[in-house]
């Protein structure tokens, strides 16, 4: 409309002959229009395109379940030693097979996920819960991890109860994915230091860790799709690079913020917020 | 011995979960489509079935509505052994009856033995 008035100010001012006016009108209006049609048809078929992406992700990845799972059971069973003896030197093998068959099931889990989270808008089922016990419950199963690392993961909470409202198993990946990360990069004989506190209406989490941190030139990006830091690729060969754009995306569903501190070499400081359940 | 029918498309892990379930101690039959295993429920009654959710020629959601409507199955006790995760198809399935939903990515063999063992342990 503005762009047809002014076209109109400036024909009226240099052009004499008022059909030529309309004329010249009438034209830009028309070619603004076919712009317009051919911008907007092009952004619903790249919308479309991207949403078949995500589908198609989804359905592959959900289509390798059968197979992995095939493979999972099978090497489990050969391990468990119920089909006959192992010897060591064979065990050795079936350990790998295993751990890379645990690694392709958590890729596409987070896969799958991603693909849920962008085609169906997420399906949120909000409660009240305790995140004090989720995070209890959550280092207990990396039990066997610390251990073998020589990690030691310090819980600091307020003996008060702190509930908050939020779709539980959603923020328990999240959890698990900071705590996993926290893991991951750390040094052998590293500590992981989780602290919780209630803050006016909201419950603050953060999870420390002395590990390898990210690179100043790489934290921009640590929150985006498949990014992995440079150090992180050199340190740990695993991870699919999603882990924390899940986790991103979670915690702001759930009207949650989610940040970080980090300085290479030293350690980060991953932390988020989430309404209270009962503002204290 | 106690029977357990195991309906599950994918035969290799038919095969695993036969293996093991015969190691502990129980009788396993099996089929490979939901009609058949809908059959072969009717006319063995198994202690406890065993049942996937994408099968050919009849849904696992089919067949476990067909289980529940019959006389002679509505009371054997259903797990549905899947890799659909939907919160959609869980309400579903345990609407219709099932006795437990496990996800078989999420779990180990011997973690599905112990939930066998809890099924067909606890009074009906």
């Amino acid at each position: 409309m503005g762009t047809s008035i002014g076209t109109f100010l400036i024909g009226n001012r240099y052009v004499d002959d008022p059909i030529m006016v309309v004329f010249i009108v009438l034209l830009s209006a028309a070619i603004l229009f076919i712009m317009a049609f051919f911008i907007t048809n092009g952004f619903e078929k790249l919308a479309e395109a991207n949403r078949m992406k995500t589908e198609f992700v989804g359905i592959v990845s959900h289509q390798l379940r059968a197979p992995l799972s095939n493979l999972k059971w099978s090497i489990e069973l050969l391990m468990s030693g119920r089909l006959g003896k192992i010897e060591e030197k064979q065990k050795e093998y079936f350990q790998i097979l295993e751990e890379n068959s645990s690694r392709m099931h958590e890729l596409i889990s987070d896969l799958l996920v991603v693909s849920r989270m962008e085609t169906t808008g997420f399906f949120s089922h909000k409660a009240s819960f305790s995140l004090i016990k989720l995070v209890k419950e959550t280092i207990k199963e990396f039990d066997i991890f610390t251990k073998s690392s020589n990690i030691k993961i310090d819980f600091d909470y307020p003996s008060k109860k702190i509930d908050t409202l939020a779709d539980s198993p959603h923020i328990k990946l999240v959890v698990e994915n900071l705590i996993d990360n926290a893991i991951r990069y750390a040094k052998k004989g590293g500590n992981i230091q989780i602290k919780a506190q209630a803050r006016k209406d909201k419950i603050y989490l953060e999870i420390k860790d002395d590990g390898v941190g990210i690179p100043k030139n790489d934290q921009r990006y640590i929150f985006q799709k498949f990014f992995r830091a440079q150090n992180a690729l050199k340190h740990q060969t695993q991870g699919s690079g999603l882990g924390l754009y899940i986790a991103k995306t979670m915690i702001e569903k759930s009207n949650g913020k989610i940040g970080f501190n980090s300085k290479e070499n030293e350690g980060s400081t991953f932390w988020f917020t989430l309404p209270l359940a009962h503002k204290s | 011995m106690k029977r357990i029918l195991i309906i599950e498309d994918e035969s290799a892990l038919q095969k695993t979960l036969g293996e093991i379930l015969t190691q502990e101690g129980y009788e396993t039959i099996s089929a490979l489509d939901g009609g058949s295993g809908l059959d072969l429920a009717k006319a063995k009654s198994p202690d406890l079935i065993l049942l996937d959710l994408i099968l050919p020629k009849m849904n696992g959601f089919d067949v476990l509505t067909n289980l529940k409507k019959d006389n002679t199955t509505k009371g054997i006790p259903v797990i549905v052994l899947t890799n659909l995760e939907g919160v959609a198809e869980i309400d579903r399935v345990i609407s219709l009856g099932a006795t437990a939903y496990l996800v078989k990515a999420q779990y180990s063999l011997e973690e599905l033995v112990a939930r066998v063992k809890q099924v067909l342990d606890s009074p009906m």
